[in-house]
């Protein structure tokens, strides 16, 4: 029995979320198994429905065809069984004003008629850096600090399913560290972890096996190393003073000085460093490297949008 | 502590934590409408015999703080968690349509009797109405606030902004409390406001609520029981529609 699965699942939203008229189909036909155990990564650019696959797992919303389940609950129609199985990390920085972290973390585990849950909730305040907070209002805690409270929330009934969306956005190092060390420690006792996030190197680093969607469909679905290994050549990588040329533009990743552009070969990288130089640009610290998942990813996503312009 | 216990014990902890707000202020409204009122009309207006105007006023004021506190409590609380987000954490939990009604609903009356109770122990400064049919009066008491509280779960789950709770509030819950007899006895109007007020269900619950203390009422009290029960389980069918369809909060 698979921990998540999704069978032809399909999201249709009224048109007012739509380019024009109609409806907006935020997932499309998706079909996707996740085996108990496994750290899952669900990668894919802004809009691709990644949020809208999760609010159909917790039940925020409903699938317009098609069916979602955990631990083989339906999430519709044995819903609380289904919820009972999944703890969920929302992406927004939400909060209850009137009360104190042990508050909500009490109040969330009686909602899942879980009692005399002390224990557990002091080891997670303690794990996730929050045991001298647990006395503070929500109000009073930073940004840093109230995502850490929503990790906890997520884990307070002890579910074996944690699907956590874009936990890390805009937070701090020691943050991650805490998070992904304390996620890990779950997994590796069983948890399965479900996990979008924006931070493809993370992905990398603590996802077993990764799918990739665009405009609401599944693009790619492999293990983390297959997906790396399945890339096409090596990565130049090299600092510039001054503007790319346009001609590789398209081609490359640009942050700040640093350009990193896809090399199958020795030919490639002279004809990329001749056009630099003939633009008149001082090229430092070159190096030539593997992919990681972030080159897998733009590959990914630009064969996927050239698969959708011819119609294939 | 079962799911939906934990809900309801902090819908109540909710109002509690800020009782300044949810109790204190109300019951001192209530009290300046007791002043005013009863200061103005105490020697212009007699509505029962050997019954002052200002203890005829007194079970009135208690029955409409009652009932505007118990639609305060679930319809706040309902749009200040969707406004704000948090209501996620609820959505994905296990407890059921009925569970949320019931909490939900249940806090409400608990802190409608808490602020009609204030009003009455304040309002004993003032004047003492005699309680000669106390059934009565608790009977129409939880009945009203239960209504109200299930209305204010269908206002809470209607309303997308605070704004459409404060038009609720003020196009339909005020006028309706208003005018349902609590300044006044229903036979000292004109006859089209006599007919009018007979389609207030608020008129039925202060009536009603009113003859437990004085023995008295312009209607029937069985009749004003099965119009105020008729309408607690309309309203109550209502809210537990919306919850189960997820009305406006899954979509």
């Amino acid at each position: 029995m698979p921990a998540i699965s999704f069978q032809s699942v399909s999201k249709a939203y009224p048109s007012s979320r739509g380019p024009s008229g109609g409806t907006f189909l935020a997932l499309d036909q998706v079909s996707l198994d996740i085996a108990q155990g496994e750290f899952f990564g669900l990668l894919g650019p802004n809009g691709a429905g990644k949020t809208t696959l999760i609010t159909l797992l917790a039940g925020l919303a409903k699938a317009t065809s098609g069916r979602a389940s955990v631990m083989g609950h339906d999430v519709h129609t044995d819903f609380a069984a289904a919820r009972h199985a999944l703890g969920v990390v929302p992406q927004e920085l939400v909060f209850d004003p009137f009360f104190n972290v042990r508050e909500a973390l009490v109040f969330q585990s009686g909602y899942f008629g879980v009692r005399h849950n002390d224990a557990w909730i002091d080891e997670l305040l303690e794990s996730l850096g929050l045991a001298d907070k647990a006395n503070v209002n929500m109000r009073a805690l930073s940004g840093g600090m109230k995502r850490r409270v929503l990790v906890a929330l997520a884990l307070v009934h002890k579910p074996p399913v944690i699907v956590l969306d874009e936990p890390t956005a805009g937070v701090d190092v020691e943050l991650r560290q805490t998070l992904w060390a304390f996620i890990a420690k779950l997994n590796k006792q069983g948890h399965t972890v479900l996990l979008t996030t924006h931070y493809l190197e993370e992905a990398e680093a603590l996802c077993g096996r990764i799918a990739m969607l665009k405009a609401g469909k599944v693009v790619a679905l492999d293990s983390t190393s297959a997906l790396l290994s399945s890339a096409s050549g090596n990565v130049l990588r090299c600092a510039i003073d001054g503007d790319l040329p346009a001609s590789l533009q398209a081609l490359a990743r640009v942050t700040g000085r640093v350009v990193q552009l896809p090399a199958k070969d020795a030919l490639t990288i002279e004809n990329y460093l001749s056009q630099l130089r003939a633009a008149g640009l001082a090229v430092h610290d070159i190096e030539i490297r593997r992919p990681d998942l972030e080159d897998v990813f733009l590959q990914v996503m630009q064969r996927a949008g050239h698969d959708e312009r011819s119609g294939a | 502590m079962t799911g939906w216990q934990m809900l309801f014990y902090k819908e109540v902890m909710r109002f509690w934590r800020v009782a300044a707000q949810t109790i204190t202020g109300p019951v001192l409204t209530a009290m300046l409408y007791l002043l005013v009122f009863g200061q103005a009309l105490e020697s212009h207006v007699k509505v029962y015999d050997n019954v002052s105007y200002t203890a005829f006023l007194v079970p009135g004021l208690a029955m409409m703080s009652l009932l505007q506190n118990a639609f305060a409590n679930s319809s706040s609380s309902l749009i200040a968690s969707k406004v704000m987000g948090n209501m996620v954490f609820l959505l994905l939990t296990p407890l059921s349509p009925w569970h949320w009604f019931v909490a939900y609903v249940g806090a409400a009356v608990v802190r409608g009797l808490v602020v009609g109770l204030g009003v009455l122990a304040v309002a004993l400064i003032f004047a003492v109405p005699p309680l000669t049919q106390p059934l009565w009066a608790i009977a129409f008491a939880v009945l009203g606030a239960a209504l109200m509280g299930a209305l204010g779960v269908v206002a809470g789950l209607w309303s997308e902004k605070f704004d459409h709770l404060a038009a609720f509030q003020s196009f339909v819950v005020m006028p309706m409390t208003f005018l349902s007899g609590v300044f006044y006895s229903i036979h000292s109007l004109p006859p089209f406001w006599q007919t009018v007020s007979q389609f207030n269900p608020f008129f039925y619950m202060i009536d009603g609520f009113r003859y437990g203390f004085f023995g008295a009422s312009d209607l029937s009290p069985w009749l004003s029981l099965g119009v105020v029960g008729g309408a607690t389980v309309a309203v109550g069918l209502w809210a537990l529609l919306l919850l189960r369809m997820g009305y406006k909060i899954r979509s």
